[in-house]
């Protein structure tokens, strides 16, 4: 193998349950602050102890954001899965794993190079007690990474001290276990291995975050006070993020008050109830969910589409149908959310692509749902919500103030004669709302049941379809007010990719790769739904649209059919739904194929 | 059918309360129930204890499901706010509304089908929250909007106007919200407002999730011979175990009460309610006691009405959540944004 520097995967295998996720935390972060870009991708099992789980983390100076597709190093902890995790391996890359118990016979292969390091023996001889055994296991082989791949031991130094602050017997503990792997290392192995890591300049102005943590971080400076959710994986991090950076922020120091109130429900339906009543209410309010809560929340869905109550749900995907597999990425609830709910419904949603525009797009999501007075449906997905991703340090404009929408307040109903709740005084399809608590003008009676402009009950047919076509007309303001979508590469080009969320690190470097071979498309990345006059002009201007998308069912092409003028045999799918984040490598595949066959025929 | 307003004229001479309202401004749209329907007397209650409580109408939150009883919140106190939510919801949408306004006088009412069967779940989980509201079951026994079919409260062995008897036992919503720890639970009857209003005026002033269950006979599919809740099966069972009078913050005790039966009860706000006990062997503040009596009673066949259980003071929502004082929907955004400093400070542990 030729010597490759800063450009290789490392992967972790490991038994969930034993603490290496902070070993893999301190790996990847120690690379980062080497400023060398880098990603991690944890693949755990729905399962709290004793299964296989790994950890993947791209190293990449051209700064990808993807999985590769390969893997170039495996750390095999987990003797389980030795076969498999071999198997992985490309040509020519390297397996270390842990020779207490040597295994040569079965991990033998010609074109890799097998590293034994016999890490629990080690570790027992250096430690007593039987918990720090099984722990410091994992962070001897950070150790051992160290000096294979030549990390900066100050940097982990730094990192341990910052990380264990207040408990010095953990970092001391950490670093005999890291200073043992690395020693052995240099014994044993010619160190650096071909594969290393030279220090760059490319991380600075960056920070390595999850989604859902920057999700529940936008979601306070949002203003949001009330929270209700069920807890369902692979959301439920955002909620404890939010309810963390509350303690933090939200708390009066002298008398202990809280400035926020979080509800876990019974269960998603309640969930969806309590953020209708706080909406209702006036405040900014939210749940985080995942399909199988969309599906239960979605008869209140349309309750407040029709009621025209302004809140917001953050979709953290994960694979369907049914429970599906909960602990692996899909972007499967596009259709779903869209059009959730039973009677004509259509749902203002936002797709980001990474941590970076959960952070911003959750504060557009309540700006846009009380601005609109309907649901925003926020569709992240387990990869952008559990995965750590490197993305541009976060700004905050001290300029922001909340758009509450058209509220009337006391004054504004003191001077009318009199208040209709759902009428198009100002020909956007947006009526004026009140709250609740305010002015007894402002007083009406939300309901799902048929209702007239003025708010009361009706069975009278104009009167009802006067306000289903206003909420139509409300639909199509929404187009412009949803974030514009983001087009990247050669704008002249006759092909053209669409894709979302977050598919975008795959298509990105697809992008490059193609062009690497002569084919040069141009790229549309949608953010909402409804699509507007952007996504209709894409979709005219190119001869051939490939809509690149993680589920089974082409929803996002179905939509694209549905929603726009475009014609059906324009655009080619290009589909990945096994579960695990997509790379470029099929993107590539799928559009040198199908322009192999256009030629031919 | 649409939504009928009630002509507005007011007397001259008709009483005010302290707010200067008369009773008619407490009232609602016009009632599209059948006539004669136990639920009517109930709104007519409720408007008498809102008006008599001088509570301000737009601070107000009516709220309920979907059913006849769910329909009735239209029909009082117009210049409410109000929610008319989907079928069994209620409860978690008054929770939401309330955690986002704390000054917002939660009424909800639903009916036997709207909170033992389909919300089942959502009534249990607000009580146990002890969010504070008045919870009024309409509960008449059966399904009256598809027609007659037997509801969860439907007594063993009653009958159906169709001639069907129930098989199943059924729920007992006292029984239940006491055992599930609810803070104010009371039975009421449609019949008798003056012993109903009293109980609606403590179920408001209580701080806390206040049911009462009020029995209300649907005089079009469940007020038959055989039905055991009918008027006349009710008249003929009707129980008053506790009756209880609601003394405003400010007034004295007036009534005199003989000595050893008379309890008051002090509420959050200063007012209080007096417990006359009409049976002497029940203890209003004792769950186990409370509920063994209403089971004894039960099996003999008697309706027992009255505040059954009372604990004031309990931590309601906002006092676990340690929340605010006032209304967290408006408050100061300045005070909700942790701003541009705290960010970058933030930032240092995510690099």
């Amino acid at each position: 193998m030729t010597s490759r520097v800063n450009n290789f995967v490392i992967k972790v295998a490991n038994v969930n349950g034993t603490g290496s996720a902070s070993a893999n935390g301190l790996l990847m972060k120690a690379l980062f602050r080497m400023g060398i870009p880098v990603t991690g991708k944890n693949f755990f099992p729905s399962n709290i102890q004793g299964l296989p789980t790994w950890y993947e983390i791209r190293v990449s100076a051209d700064g990808y954001r993807c999985r590769s597709g390969d893997v170039d190093l495996m750390v095999a902890m987990n003797a389980e899965t030795y076969a498999q995790d071999l198997r992985e391996v490309a040509s020519g890359g390297f397996l270390l794993y842990d020779a207490t118990w040597p295994r040569d016979s079965q991990l033998k292969r010609d074109d890799v190079t097998i590293l034994g390091v016999p890490l629990a023996q080690l570790c027992n001889e250096a430690f007593d007690n039987a918990r720090a055994r099984i722990l410091m296991k994992n962070v001897a082989y950070v150790g051992v990474l160290a000096a294979l791949l030549e990390i900066d031991m100050d940097v982990i130094r730094a990192l341990l001290k910052a990380t264990y602050r207040d408990k010095a017997h953990l970092i001391e503990a950490n670093q005999q276990a890291i200073d043992m792997g690395y020693r052995y290392a240099k014994e044993h192995f010619a160190c650096p291995l071909a594969l290393r890591l030279e220090p760059m300049d490319q991380t600075a102005g960056h920070i390595m975050i999850d989604g859902n943590t920057a999700a529940g971080l936008g979601c306070v400076y949002a203003g949001a006070t009330v929270g209700a959710w069920y807890p369902i994986t692979p959301s439920t991090s955002l909620m404890d993020a939010f309810k963390g950076f509350c303690e933090r922020y939200r708390v009066d120091p002298d008398s202990g008050e809280r400035r926020y109130c979080v509800i876990q429900a019974e269960d998603e339906l309640a969930a969806m109830g309590m953020v209708i009543g706080a909406a209702w209410a006036g405040a900014r309010a939210f749940t985080p969910t995942s399909g199988p809560g969309v599906s239960l929340m979605s008869e209140f869905i349309g309750f407040a589409y029709y009621t025209e109550v302004p809140v917001v749900l953050f979709d953290v995907q994960r694979v369907g149908p049914s429970t599906g597999m909960p602990t692996r990425t899909q972007q499967c609830d596009l259709l779903a959310c869209a059009y959730a709910s039973h009677g004509d419904t259509r749902h203002v949603l936002l797709f980001p692509a990474d941590p970076g525009e959960c952070f911003e797009l959750a504060v557009a999501a309540f700006d846009l749902a009380e601005q609109l007075q309907t649901p925003v449906m926020f569709l992240t997905d387990l990869d952008i919500g559990m995965n750590d991703w490197m993305v541009p340090e976060f700004q905050w404009d001290e300029s922001y103030q909340p758009d509450r929408g058209k509220v009337v307040d006391a004054e504004m109903l003191e001077a009318i004669d009199v208040f209709h709740r759902y009428k198009d005084v100002d020909g956007d399809g947006i009526p004026w709302r009140s709250l609740p608590g305010v002015h007894e003008k402002g007083a009406y009676f939300l309901r799902g049941s048929g209702h007239t402009e003025e708010g009361t009950y009706t069975e009278d047919s104009a009167a009802y379809q006067k306000v289903l076509d206003r909420l139509s007309h409300k639909f199509e303001t929404a187009r412009d007010l949803v974030p514009a979508p983001v087009q990247h590469g050669s704008a002249s080009a006759e092909l053209g990719i669409i894709s979302l969320g977050s598919c975008d690190g795959a298509v990105r470097e697809a992008l490059d790769q193609l062009k690497a071979t002569g084919v040069e498309l141009s790229y549309l990345r949608v953010r909402a739904f409804p699509f507007n006059d952007t996504v209709e002009d894409f979709l005219a201007n190119h001869r051939r649209v490939f809509v690149v998308e993680q589920n089974r069912d082409a929803q996002l092409k179905r939509m694209l059919l549905m929603e726009t003028q475009v014609a059906r045999d324009k655009l080619i799918s290009i589909l990945h739904y096994n579960g695990m984040p997509m790379s470029a490598g099929p993107i590539v595949e799928g559009i040198t194929e199908h322009l192999r066959k256009e030629v031919a025929a | 059918m649409s939504f009928m307003r009630k002509p507005t004229v007011a007397h001259s001479r008709l009483p005010r309360n302290a707010l200067g309202l008369t009773r008619r401004d407490y009232e609602g749209g016009m009632s599209t129930l059948c006539a004669g329907c136990g639920h009517d007397s109930i709104t007519a209650a409720l408007i008498q204890a809102a008006w008599e409580l001088d509570l301000p109408p737009h601070q107000v939150a009516k709220l309920s499901g979907i059913g006849c009883s769910s329909k009735t919140p239209a029909y009082f106190m117009s210049q409410a706010h109000g929610v008319n939510s989907v079928h069994g919801r209620m409860p978690s949408v008054a929770t939401g509304a309330w955690a986002a306004n704390r000054d917002l006088i939660c009424i909800g009412v639903s009916g036997d089908g709207d909170s033992l069967s389909i919300g089942f779940g959502q009534l249990a989980h607000a009580l146990r929250r002890n969010m504070s509201m008045l919870y009024v079951i309409e509960n008449n026994g059966v399904y009256g909007l598809t027609k007659g079919q037997f509801s969860a409260s439907a007594d063993k062995g009653s009958k159906a106007k169709k001639g069907e008897t129930n098989v199943q036992p059924p729920i007992d919503p006292v029984v239940m919200a006491i055992a599930l720890g609810c803070t104010f639970v009371a039975r009421g009857f449609s019949g008798d407002k003056d012993q109903l209003v009293p109980l609606l005026k403590a179920g408001i002033r209580h701080q806390g999730f206040a049911l009462i269950d009020v029995l209300s006979p649907c005089v079009t599919f469940n007020d038959h011979e055989d039905s055991t809740k009918s008027y006349a099966y009710t008249r003929r069972f009707y129980h008053p175990a506790i009756h209880a009078d609601f003394v405003p913050p400010a007034d004295d005790i007036k009534t005199a009460y003989d000595e050893g039966e008379a309890m008051p009860v002090e509420l959050h706000d200063g007012s209080r309610i007096v417990l006359r006990k009409v049976d002497e062997d029940y203890d209003p503040t004792d769950r186990a006691k409370a509920i063994g009596f209403l089971q004894d009673a039960s099996s003999r066949g008697e309706v027992v009405t009255g505040v059954m259980y009372i604990e004031p003071g309990a931590d309601d929502l906002h006092a676990v959540n340690r929340s605010v004082n006032t209304p967290l929907y408006n408050h100061p955004y300045e005070e909700l944004n942790p701003g541009a400093e705290a960010l970058e400070q933030l930032q240092a542990r995510f690099r």
